[in-house]
């Protein structure tokens, strides 16, 4: 199997993987990452999402092999010195998760989103996140908490 | 025996004592459902030790025999069992679904995790402060009724100054006291000690709204779930399933995976499955293996097309008046009929119900290590003691041998594909004499996973010349509600156990409404038809949340509306005239309050949007649910959105308002995307439900508004369950809501954008 350098969260990694691999396989079966997630395997659910140069992309359709040394990003990384990302803490604040299992993919598209657009209006997160599945039903605090996070980040940075 | 009591998941425990009860009540079910009861799995109940434990830090562990399924029932139960040891509450540590560890109270079921969970927990709670209580005593040379308890330290009203911690009395060590068993397995356990519970006007932590601390972690990264389990020299597996539902394979090519580094097929009786050293070339070797499969017509005749016809040409398997929790009970609709017949107006409608996935967000998974005679099994099943009943005779082993450790899982609601991976994994384990992970596809977690049965509820009402309903008749027909049986205690109640020789069950179930309303000549009873294919079909149905009521109560609550306009009463009046129950009575009301009744006007329209409103009532679970929902109908496309949501809740006491509103708001949404998303598509062959754009869930756009959730707290009632009761009302309260916008009776959900448009044109 070929081997690639992959630029996680800061630290570049040596991974073995397929040539068609997708990158979800390489993050949680060789490097145990555990906020990416198996949900649909074809880039419906976000389950699996990953920021890659900046940009929300969906791992379990995104081969390992076409990364590069772009830097990716995960929900495993968002953490810095201890402190949660500050849409972590809404999500937190407004306790917008059931089981959990998608919450993966609702944060890294909401981090995606605010950290480019810091003053997203409420129908731009609205349709950033529409394709963004959840099956507890989970969407009423999921909003109240990206719109929070929206409101705490634009204060931090004014 | 009162019946009410018999709710769907202690039919287990509770059979015994109906055969030979002095109610003279007879199950009338095949061998495999009138089973004895299991045997006792997991620790003593009758020990203290097994619900409670001081650690030497005065931490509490509080081992709970039911798990999370995503609304916090582990930080309820830490309130509790907080409040009665007068610790703090972030002092309590919750522990779930660890046969090793967990008393067997039956596992997540039919919103039982307080209503009946707590109540052990509760009473151990107090039994557990009265024993360290006169500890203190003696260690303080005084009488115990002298002492107060505040934060885990006991001391002396007179002289605070005189005290002793939990820690100091017990850390670390057992009580070994022994409290009295009900001798009940699963959600009727419990447990009594000598200690009375306190009364609840003396609560501090009970009541009170508290967040959960397991979500910082879920947001994080930083819970493990089912998924996440690696164990040394791992295998990973996936199934593959045939194109023709009953299809068996003949033969499998392990040429066609040669080329996959150290990939094996695996192939026994009806079932095949791979496995590799890595999860990615387990899935490529799943779509290369060529397997010959048998020629098999397909099962499901006519396909979803066919479906309402199959049900109403289909000789019933079984009928009763009420569910078979209660035992079996005759009906007679003969009094209505003659009331019918002489009724000034007849109303007849029949309302169609679809067949609905659990479609978890992660589908199954399972990690299981068989070493020789000894199994491990981390899965996020409902029924971990079940569990590993059902794997140990499947393995051929003692239970003894078997353990299950619950894992964090995607929410699962019922008697989901949960417990089919750990199955799998569990044969493959034993087969390569390594630990296996099973991992389910998406198709497979949407097609194959067990479904909420189809349905059509036959509703007939009649007026007299006063418009008074004179008879009232309710009928079910769908398919069975047990096709497979909503704990995993046997392998005949999971795919890879049919596929392996293991013959189905012949038990069968359907449900009625409660008896909220009162009519004369009232009679009620369910039907259910022949499953299309009887084994390893991917059309089996099973337990989805509030099974089977969803359905009749969208056949009742629609009809209600139907019969009040005829009446010439506002559906609210009418039914406020029918009900008995004051707590039925106010939820009612409430709700409809928030939607402007009793000054409400009829629906209005603008030239793109008809809005309107309408109003549900179900109770169940201990529990009354109302629910108001304000509708736009697009006039264009038929898309519904709704607009605005009213609940009024009553379940009794409120331990956790917090985590009572968040589960009602994951019930909205739910609700809202079985009553206008959610249907399996299906031809002859196979299921088309394979995606979530072939199985359409709610997503960000269907979010109301405006959300309104009114919590009624009795604290001088029991605890009732909040995890099923509202979701219920959702597809019958926004179709008539949708008649109140439009005039237009849709009788049949979900209320896809394309069937409004039609009925609309």
């Amino acid at each position: 199997m070929p081997t690639y350098k992959l630029n996680v969260d800061g630290v570049v990694r040596d991974v073995v993987a397929e040539k068609d691999e997708p990158l979800l396989y390489v993050l949680t079966d060789a490097l145990k990452l555990k906020g990416p997630r198996y949900g649909c395997g074809v880039g419906q659910c976000g389950t699996c999402t990953v920021m890659v140069s900046g940009q929300p992309m969906r791992s379990c359709v995104l081969r390992a092999s076409l990364v590069g040394n772009k830097p990716i990003r995960t929900l495993d990384g968002l953490e810095k010195n201890g402190q949660l990302h500050p849409v972590q803490v809404a999500f937190v604040d407004e306790q917008a998760a059931q089981c959990g299992y998608c919450a993966n993919g609702w944060v890294m598209h909401a981090v995606a989103l605010l950290e480019k657009y810091p003053k997203a209006t409420d129908a731009q997160i609205q349709q950033n996140l529409a394709n963004v599945q959840c099956r507890c039903g989970t969407q009423i605090a999921i909003l109240r908490a990206v719109k929070k996070a929206r409101d705490n980040m634009t204060i931090t940075k004014a | 025996m009162n019946i009410l009591l018999l709710n769907r998941r202690n039919f287990l425990q509770t059979q015994v004592a109906l055969v030979v009860g002095a109610s003279g009540a007879v199950i009338v079910t095949d061998a495999a459902a009138q089973a004895a009861a299991p045997a006792l799995l997991g620790p003593p109940p009758t020990a203290l030790d097994t619900w409670i434990r001081i650690a030497a830090d005065g931490s509490v562990v509080a081992n709970f025999g039911k798990m999370d399924c995503g609304q916090g029932l582990d930080l309820a139960i830490a309130q509790i069992v907080a409040e009665e040891l007068d610790v703090a509450l972030d002092k309590v540590n919750v522990t779930m679904g660890d046969t090793r560890l967990s008393p067997n109270q039956g596992g997540g079921s039919a919103s039982t995790g307080l209503r009946t969970g707590a109540i052990p927990l509760r009473n151990a709670a107090a039994e557990a402060r009265r024993v360290l209580v006169e500890a203190a005593a003696m260690k303080l040379g005084v009488e115990a009724v002298c002492l107060s308890v505040e934060n885990g330290r006991v001391f002396l009203m007179s002289d605070s100054a005189k005290s002793i911690t939990y820690a100091e009395l017990i850390g670390g060590k057992d009580f070994s006291t022994t409290l009295e068993w009900n001798k009940e397995i699963g959600n009727s356990m419990n447990v009594k000690g000598i200690a009375k519970p306190k009364d609840p006007s003396q609560y501090k932590i009970v009541g009170k709204g508290f967040k959960r601390k397991d979500i910082a972690l879920k947001v994080s990264g930083k819970v493990h779930y089912t998924a996440h389990i690696r164990p040394d020299n791992l295998l990973h597996a996936r199934s593959v399933r045939p194109p023709v539902a009953g299809a068996q394979p003949l033969s499998v090519d392990d040429a066609s995976i040669a080329h996959i580094k150290g990939a094996k097929s695996f192939l026994k009786d009806g079932f095949v499955a791979v496995v590799a050293e890595t999860e990615w070339n387990a899935v490529r070797a799943s779509r290369s293996l060529k397997v010959k499969w048998s020629d098999v017509p397909g099962p499901f005749t006519g396909g979803e097309e066919n479906v309402y016809e199959y049900i109403r040409q289909a000789t019933p398997t079984a009928s009763n008046a009420i569910p078979m929790f209660g035992g079996k009970k005759a009906w007679d609709d003969k009094p209505t009929l003659a009331a019918l017949a002489s009724s000034a107006k007849v109303l007849e409608a029949d309302y169609e119900c679809p067949f609905q996935s659990h479609a978890r967000i992660g589908p199954s998974c399972g990690v299981v290590d068989v070493r020789g005679d000894k199994v491990e099994i981390w899965a996020d099943t409902q029924k971990p003691h079940f569990l590993r009943m059902g794997i140990a005779k499947f393995l051929g082993l003692p239970p003894e041998n078997v353990q299950v450790k619950w894992m964090h899982g995607a929410g699962s609601y019922g008697r989901s594909d949960a417990d089919e991976a750990p199955y799998e994994a569990a044969l493959l384990s034993q087969a390569f004499a390594r630990p296996v992970r099973m991992q389910w596809s998406r198709e497979e977690g949407t097609a194959w996973d067990p479904k909420a049965p189809a349905a059509i509820i036959t509703m007939k009402a009649g007026l007299d010349a006063n418009n008074q309903v004179n008879g009232w008749l309710f009928k079910a027909k769908g398919f069975n509600g047990w096709d497979v049986r909503f704990t995993g205690e046997s392998p005949e109640h999971v795919l890879v156990g049919m596929l392996t020789g293991h013959k189905k069950w012949n038990a069968y179930n359907f449900n009625v409404p409660e008896e909220s309303y009162k009519f004369n000549n009232h009679v009620h009873w369910w039907e259910t038809v022949p499953p299309y294919l009887q084994e390893a079909s991917p059309m089996r149905t099973a337990h989805l949340r509030a099974p089977q009521e969803m359905q009749t109560r969208f056949g009742q609550e629609c009809f209600i509306d139907e019969v009040a306009h005829a009446a010439g009463l506002h559906p609210v009046d009418f039914r406020l005239k029918h009900l008995q129950d004051p707590r039925e009575i106010e939820v009612v009301k409430v709700a409809a309050e928030r939607m402007g009744w009793p000054n409400c006007a009829k629906g209005t329209a603008t030239d793109d949007v008809y809005t309107g409103w309408g109003l549900a009532l179900n109770a169940g679970y201990g529990s009354f649910a109302a629910v108001a929902c304000e509708v736009e109908v697009n006039k264009q496309t038929g898309r519904i959105w709704v607009k605005k949501v009213s609940i009024a809740h009553d379940c009794g006491m409120i331990v956790n308002p917090i985590g009572v509103r968040a589960t009602l708001e994951g019930q909205i949404m739910q609700g809202i995307s079985r009553a206008l998303h959610e249907e399996v598509h299906f031809d002859e062959k196979c299921v088309k439900s394979v995606d979530w754009t072939t199985y359409r869930i709610a997503n960000l756009n269907d979010v109301p508004s405006e959300v309104d959730i009114v919590l009624i707290n009795r604290p001088d009632k029991p605890i009732g369950g909040a995890g099923e009761p509202a979701i219920v009302c959702f597809p019958a309260a926004i179709a008539n809501a949708v008649f109140n916008a439009t005039g237009i009776r849709i009788r049949r959900y979900p209320l896809v954008a394309e069937r409004v448009k039609k009925a609309l044109a």
